[in-house]
This record gives structure tokens, C-alpha cells and sequence, in this order.
């Protein structure tokens, strides 16, 4: 018992240290303000991308609505952050007032993804795909036809909250627990789904109660996400939440590999990073992405990295091969030589 | 009293009558053969057994609880929870998952942590995980599979895959186990082995089995009692010296080696 | 009774891009989110017909068709082909890069650019009072005319021709169907030709309708129509054309009743209470995947 306090310390030190002395040196402005915003970026793209490896690559499920969910975390957050006593009870401000809202924002979003998901999941697989890229499209235009959130004008004046402490924290905080819950039976129970329907069903797995279970999760990391890009932006518009968005996310999760958590991560700051770096050929970078996609799919239809996930056991396992092939190379061309 | 008993059950693809008047009865810790030229109805009638298809008419009773009847009828997970299991004419895997893991899913039934432990990886989470861990390690040790645990399924030689697939199914724990061609595409030397493993696993876990086959030499050498389908009805049924002498079956059968 | 004349102009232009959702599923499986791109295309291939090479409607409507027909196969050889044995996901996603591939590579182009361009009225608009307060016009009888002689020209097709016969036989069962000497690749590539020129029909008429092309006017007509093609049941060409019109009707009536803000989340609605009630849609079967 001890032992697991101890190495539950450990990893929340391992988080909250490099979160802590990041955000000191970003506050000194060691680091400029445009890298911090970058990195910000980066961090909710990782809580967007692996939410949704969750759905697509673990449990096999074609989900377009990422965006959608994100959406309403964003929209119901920033609700709640800038009209304080509405909801929540008006002593609740700053940064505990931002949590609260953040939470409420996933569960919103989560609650959404449950009303999509019922009546879908139980269907087999494609309609899942139209039904979520038909509830994103919904999201948005009611959001373009709201009034009280600034419809197409956009929702401002809301406070900024996320600073890269935070985004870093919710972001590594999803990574661990998701990679927890794929570690579970219950994560295998998904992961079942996806290899076989049929067979996990005579296993005695409820497949439609996993794929729901997996769906509302992960609707649930996209509004958190939502939230914290409302709180660094400081204003909504419903136009950010286009189908586009969801299709980056998904370009993240092929990217990195189909059901790779480490492979999202990685995914998530590389397409982050390059998307700066194009900034200016905006319309270029879409095409590009819409050809990444397709070259990856026709080519490594796992994703570029397979379901492998990056660890040091698999470096350990792939220099142990390297060496042997080595060594075989070199005994086979020691026996080779002299009988030539 | 018998495990399983269909009454008169019917399944219609449109107009077309896949299975008709079906109605058998398998008494606890028998082994019974369903055999039948190809297109007979034979995993039709595994298919409804387990819940994939609904029968049109007639009902499927098993354990003393109504399984199925017409239109109606539970899930297959639910009847796979009630001990029905079975395995696939094609092998069905979760390929990508290591061995070990490809029997852990067969014992999620068990598992009683719920989802925020899962999330937390709590004290009972890992004491939960480490039991399945044993069980399914202990498990695969029966069938000889304990040396390729972390191989990924896909990878095993097709015997083994056959091997692992009726392991996974044994781990539900099931009181009816259904073997849907288990010696297609084996050599004789692997058949043979198959029928002990049969043999083996029915006397080991005290269950019945309802196998489906067209290798003859492991039906007649397995079986206790044999159905013949031919066109989706019940043609013949008896020990397998009757159904050896039985015209009806001769003729269903002819042109086909018996 | 007005409504319901232009619910039925537009459900028909929907019919036509549901055909080509519907045939392309049937026979191979695949939503194709590419669909609603053709149409755009098409749209801009009937513009361009007309304002660079002066053709008159008809020439132009039928340039569009062949045109598109050619980019359906096009896209069939090099992107969907080498994924017919792999996993679905992979064929989705692929689709829905194409889709983006489409859109965005049009506002590249320069002729068509990100803003909206007039289409020109190549013929002449007539109206015809019918009733009352029922006005029909020239543009909505051609719609109509022609959607519904595609229509019948489609059931021809597939119902007497050996290509449909082909067809038929492959969205039944691809290896069977080969072995039955049926070219495999061929009926494929044939079924994507004709759904694309049937989208390429409906673009030239929606742009004839509403006097404007746009390089994302493919999206939402996309998405409805395939909302019409599970409402009629997925695979099954008459469940597309009642789907079609269903869907056509039911959007202007609601926007007539003064909700017009909601007219895009109808479609949606409409697909979440189908799949609820009758997944199969309308007109279909309940299948389950052969074990």
C-alpha cells in the first residue's frame, strides 16, 4: 500500500514538476509568448486527438464529431466561467469557478454523446460516421442561431483561465487515464470490439454498451478540451468548430496510429507544430492534409505507426532484433567467405 | 433432463427456408454431431443457437429458460452469459491481441470492477487484473498454449489458432460448447489430435457438445449420437453405426465421400 | 400546395445525389463522403460548359455528366480500389479525404475561388400560375423532368441491361459473381461512373434553381442526400427517389412555417428518428452480417 502511495507521488511529481518549471519560465518570458501559445495548442490537441483514439482506434468506431463535443464543452464552460451565480452558486470564482466549468463542460459534451450514440451504436459501424458528422453541422448551426452565446459574431469577453500549467495537467491527466481504462477489461472489452464484433459478442462482451461507453468518454475529453480553448482564446466562434476540426484530429489519430496512445501524442505536436508553420498557406495545408490522409490510409492503413505503442520495452525489444540481425549478418558472411 | 432442446424451430431468408421443423434434444454431457451436406442449414442453426439470428418460428429452450422464440430472443452476449459458447467455421480471433489477452476477454464476465477503477487503477482493480492473469495463464497451460502467450493471435500456426479458439471459448465457461467445423482445413495427424482434444475437454470440463463436421472419420469416432440436415430438415438421427446404414443419408449424401 | 411544389423540385435534386450514395453502398459498401463533391463539380462543369464554351443547357448538362462520370471512375481506380479487401475505416477515411481533396483543391483553383459565383439563366424562366396563390416555373418543370427521366433511364439500366444485371449480381455477392465470369472491376467502376453523372445532373440543376456555384455548395446537399438514402433504405434505388422527395418536402415546409434557421438540422433529426425506429429505413430489410 505504501509502495503504491509512493509511486503515485512519483508520477504526480513527474507531471506536476516539468508543468510547474515550464510555466515559470514562460512566466519570465525565458519562453516567448508565441511558443507558449503554440505549446498550449499542442497540449489540447493531445487531450482531442487520444480522446478520439479512444473511439476510432481502440474500439474500431468511425466518429466525425469531435468537433461538435468540443463545441459544447467550449460553449458551456465559458457560460458558466463568465455568468458566475447562474448555475453554480456565485462564490465560486477563478481558477475553482474554471475546474467546475471545465467538468460541467465534459459532461455536457459526454451527455451529448450518449443521445448520438444510443440510437446509432447499436447499428452497424458506417452510420456512425454520417450521424456524428450530421450532429457536428447541428452543433454549429444552432450555435450560429443563439443569440445569448453572440451567434456568428462570436461569444467574447471571456476570461483567460488556461495557461500551459493547466493545459499540460488536464492534457496528461486524460493520457493517464485513458491509458488506464485501455488497460482494463474493460479497455480490452472495446479493443475486442474492434478486432472482431461478432466474436466478442459470443465472449459474452455487451458490444453496444462498450461502444457507447467508449463514445461518451470520449465526447466527454473533447469538451474539456473545448473549455480550455475557450479559456485561451478568450472568444468563440461557431465557425471553428467546422467539420475541418474534426478531420484534423482524425489526421492526428492515422498519423500516430490506430489505437497508439503515444502515437496521438506525437501525432498531435507534430501537426500542431507544422500547422504553425503553415500558417500562411492556409488552404494549401488543407489540401496536403486531405493527401497525407489518403496516402496514409492507401499505403499504412493502421496508421504510419501501427497500434505499436512507443515504449522503452518495444526500443529494447527493436535494438535486441537490430543486434541479432547484426550478428546473424556477420556470421552468415563469416561462413559465406571462406567457401567462395 | 435435457440441456438443450429446440422446438420445431424455422428460419426463412425471405422466402427461402433455411432451416425448418428443427427439433432436437441433447441431454447433459453428450456429444452430438450435426452433419449435412454444404448448404444444409448447419450454422444457420448454430447461428440461432447463439443469438445471432432470430428464429422465424418454433422456440430454443436451454437450461430449463427460454433462449429464443419466434422473432424474438436474447442477445448473443447474454446467451454466451447463460453458457452457451461456441467457435467459427472461419476463425474468429481478435488477431491483433497477444494470445494471453485473446482468453482474458472471454473472462471479462467475471470482472466486477467497475468503470472508475478501471479509470484509477485501483486496489481492487490490480488484484482483479492479477487473478485473471492466473486464471487465463493456468488456462492456456491445459491447452498447451502457454509457451506462445504473448505471440499475437494472428501470428499462431493455423492449428494452434484452431487450439487457441476453442480455449477461448472453454474460458465463458460454458455448459454447452458448439464446434462449427473444428477439423476444417486440418491434416488427418491434426485431426486426430483434435478428437482427443475433444474428448479431453468434454470429460475435463463436464459439458456438452454439439459439433458440426464433414471430416466423417472425427464424427463417427467422436460422437455419441448424430443428426443429419439435408435442405434445412432433420433427415436422420441415431448412433453413428444407424446413421452409417440409414438410405436416407446415403442418398443425401451421394457423390460425397461418407 | 406551393411548398410542396418546390419541396418536390428540391427532394428531386436530392433523389438524384442519393442514387449515386445508394448504388455506390450497394455495391461495395461504402459511404462515400465524395458524393456531395461530384455534385459540386459537376455543378462548376455545367458553369464552365456554359460560360467558356457558350454551349447551350442541354450540352452543357450532359458535358457535366460525362465529366463527372469520367472523375467517379477516376477516383474508384486510385483510391477506393486498393482498399476493397481492407478494413472499413480505412475506406471512410479515405473518402473523407477525398471529400476534402475536392473542396479545398477547387478553392485552389483559381476560376473557382472561395467566393460564390452567379449562374447564368441559360433558360428562360416562364411562370405558370396554377391555382390561386400556386406558381410554378419553367425551372422547377425541368428539375423534375429531368430528375425523373434519370430516374426511370437508371431503373432501365439496372433492371434490363446485362450491365445491371452485372450490377445486381455483384452488390448480391462479389466472389460468386466472379466466378460467374462477371468482370468485377468493371461493374464497379461503371457503378461510379453512373452515380457521378447523376450527381453532376442534379448540380446543374440546383445551380440552375438557386443561380449560384460555390466550392462548398456540395456539403450540405451531400449530407441530406444521404439522410434521404437511409430514410429509403440503404442500397435500394426507389427507397432513394421517395427518400429524396420526403426530405425535399418536409425542409420547405419547415421553412415556411417560419423555422428556416432549423431547415439544415431537419435532415439530421430525420436520420437520428429512423435509426431508431426502422434502421433498416423504409423500404428495407433488416440484414444482419453473414457469420
Amino acid at each position: 500500500m505504501a509502495k503504491r502511495l509512493c509511486l503515485l507521488l512519483l508520477k504526480a511529481a513527474a507531471i506536476l514538476v516539468p508543468a510547474y518549471l515550464l510555466q515559470m519560465l514562460i512566466d519570465s518570458r525565458s519562453i516567448n509568448p508565441y511558443y507558449a501559445h503554440v505549446m498550449i495548442v499542442m497540449s489540447i490537441f493531445v487531450i482531442l486527438s487520444v480522446s478520439l483514439n479512444l473511439v476510432v482506434g481502440i474500439t474500431g468506431q468511425f466518429s466525425l464529431g469531435h468537433a461538435g463535443f468540443m463545441a459544447i464543452g467550449a460553449y458551456a464552460a465559458a457560460i458558466l466561467t463568465k455568468n458566475p451565480g447562474l448555475v453554480l452558486p456565485d462564490f465560486i470564482t477563478g481558477y475553482p469557478l474554471f475546474i467546475l466549468a471545465t467538468l460541467a463542460g465534459g459532461i455536457l459534451a459526454a451527455a451529448a454523446g450518449l443521445l448520438v450514440g444510443l440510437p446509432t451504436l447499436r447499428l452497424r459501424g458506417d452510420y456512425l460516421a454520417i450521424a456524428t458528422l450530421g450532429f457536428g453541422e447541428i452543433v454549429r448551426i444552432l450555435l450560429l442561431n443563439w443569440p445569448f452565446v453572440g451567434g456568428a459574431s462570436g461569444y467574447f469577453g471571456i476570461q483567460r483561465f488556461t495557461s500551459f500549467f493547466w493545459a499540460f495537467l488536464f492534457a496528461a491527466v486524460t493520457v493517464l487515464l485513458i491509458r488506464n481504462f485501455i488497460n482494463s477489461s474493460h479497455g480490452r472489452a472495446c479493443i475486442s470490439i474492434r478486432e472482431d464484433e461478432i466474436a466478442a459478442e459470443t465472449m459474452g462482451i455487451p458490444t453496444t454498451r462498450y461502444k457507447v461507453i467508449a463514445f461518451v468518454i470520449g465526447a466527454f475529453f473533447a469538451g474539456i478540451a473545448g473549455s480550455l480553448m475557450a479559456h485561451l482564446n478568450r472568444m468563440l466562434i461557431p465557425a471553428s468548430f467546422s467539420f475541418m476540426l474534426s478531420v484534423e484530429v482524425l489526421l492526428m489519430v492515422v498519423l500516430g496510429g490506430l489505437g497508439s496512445i503515444s502515437g496521438s501524442i506525437g501525432a498531435s505536436v507534430f501537426l500542431t507544430f507544422a500547422s504553425e508553420a503553415l500558417r500562411q498557406f492556409r488552404e494549401l495545408r488543407v489540401i496536403v492534409y486531405a493527401l497525407l490522409l489518403i496516402a496514409i490510409m492507401l499505403f499504412r492503413p493502421k496508421g504510419l505507426l501501427g497500434n505499436q505503442e512507443l515504449s522503452l520495452s518495444l526500443l529494447k525489444k527493436a535494438s535486441l532484433t537490430a543486434v541479432a540481425r547484426f550478428r546473424r549478418r556477420q556470421k552468415d558472411a563469416a561462413s559465406t567467405t571462406p567457401a567462395d | 433432463m435435457p440441456i438443450l432442446e429446440t422446438d420445431n424451430l424455422a428460419v426463412r431468408f425471405g422466402g427461402l427456408a433455411a432451416v425448418s421443423d428443427f427439433t432436437i434434444s441433447l441431454d447433459d454431457g453428450e456429444l452430438v454431431g450435426l452433419i449435412g451436406p454444404n448448404g444444409a442449414g448447419k450454422t444457420t442453426v448454430f447461428n440461432v443457437l447463439t443469438g445471432v439470428y432470430q428464429p422465424s418460428a418454433g422456440s430454443v429452450t436451454f437450461a430449463g429458460e427460454q433462449l429464443c422464440s419466434a422473432g424474438r430472443g436474447l442477445q448473443p452476449y447474454q446467451i454466451t452469459l447463460r453458457g452457451v459458447a461456441r467457435t467459427f467455421q472461419n476463425i474468429r480471433l481478435f488477431k491483433e491481441l497477444s494470445v494471453l489477452d485473446n482468453v482474458k476477454v472471454a473472462y471479462h464476465q467475471n470482472v466486477k470492477y467497475s468503470l472508475p477503477p478501471a479509470f484509477l487503477h485501483t486496489g481492487q482493480y490490480i488484484r482483479e487484473e492479477t487473478e485473471i492473469e492466473q486464471k487465463a495463464r493456468d488456462f492456456l497451460r491445459i491447452f498447451n498454449l502457454e509457451g506462445k502467450m504473448a505471440e499475437r493471435a494472428k501470428n499462431l500456426p493455423y492449428g494452434e489458432q484452431r487450439r487457441l479458439e476453442v480455449a477461448r471459448a472453454l474460458a465463458t465457461n460454458p455448459r454447452l460448447l458448439l464446434l462449427d467445423e473444428p477439423a476444417a482445413g486440418m491434416n488427418p495427424q491434426e485431426t486426430k489430435q483434435l478428437m482427443d482434444l475433444i474428448l479431453f475437454i468434454r470429460d475435463r470440463f463436464k459439458l456438452t457438445i454439439l459439433l458440426i463436421e464433414h471430416d466423417m472419420s472425427l464424427v463417427m469416432g467422436v460422437c455419441e449420437r448424430i443428426y443429419v440436415l439435408d435442405y434445412g430438415k432433420i433427415i436422420a438421427h441415431g448412433t453413428p453405426a444407424e446413421i452409417r446404414r440409414d438410405p436416407k443419408v446415403v442418398e443425401a449424401y451421394l457423390g460425397e465421400a461418407m | 400546395m406551393q411548398q410542396l411544389i418546390n419541396g418536390i423540385s428540391l427532394g428531386s435534386v436530392y433523389a438524384l445525389i442519393a442514387l449515386g450514395y445508394t448504388m455506390v453502398y450497394g455495391i461495395i459498401r461504402l459511404i462515400n463522403f465524395a458524393h456531395g463533391e461530384v455534385f459540386m463539380v459537376g455543378a462548376f462543369a455545367g458553369f464552365f460548359a456554359i460560360t467558356e464554351f457558350g454551349l447551350s443547357f442541354w450540352p452543357a448538362l450532359a458535358a457535366a455528366m460525362v465529366f463527372c462520370a469520367l472523375l467517379g471512375m477516376l477516383m474508384e481506380r486510385l483510391a477506393y480500389k486498393p482498399l476493397r479487401n481492407a478494413h472499413r475505416v480505412a475506406a471512410l477515411m479515405t473518402a473523407v479525404g477525398l471529400s476534402m481533396l475536392l473542396m479545398n483543391g477547387a478553392i485552389a483553383i483559381d476560376w473557382i475561388g472561395a467566393s460564390p459565383k452567379g449562374f447564368p439563366q441559360v433558360i428562360e424562366i416562364k411562370k405558370f400560375r396554377l391555382m390561386e396563390n400556386v406558381v410554378v416555373s419553367t425551372d422547377q418543370i425541368l428539375t423534375l423532368a429531368v430528375a425523373l427521366f434519370l430516374m426511370m433511364l437508371l431503373q432501365f439500366i439496372v433492371h434490363r441491361t446485362m450491365m445491371g444485371k452485372a450490377m445486381r449480381a455483384v452488390s448480391q455477392d462479389k466472389d460468386a459473381a466472379r466466378l460467374m465470369g462477371i468482370n468485377v472491376d468493371k461493374t464497379i467502376s461503371f457503378t461510379f461512373a453512373l452515380g457521378s453523372a447523376l450527381a453532376a445532373a442534379a448540380g446543374v440543376l440546383f445551380a440552375l434553381n438557386y443561380g449560384v456555384v460555390m466550392f462548398n455548395m456540395g456539403m450540405m446537399p451531400g449530407l441530406k442526400a444521404f439522410v434521404s438514402a437511409v430514410l429509403g433504405g440503404i442500397g435500394i434505388i426507389p427507397g432513394a427517389m421517395v427518400g429524396g422527395m420526403l426530405l425535399g418536402v418536409t425542409e420547405t415546409a419547415v421553412s415556411a412555417a417560419g423555422y428556416s434557421m432549423l431547415r439544415d438540422a431537419i435532415a439530421f433529426v430525420f436520420l437520428i428518428l429512423i435509426l431508431l425506429v426502422r434502421p433498416a429505413g423504409l423500404f428495407g430489410k433488416n440484414v444482419r452480417e453473414k457469420v
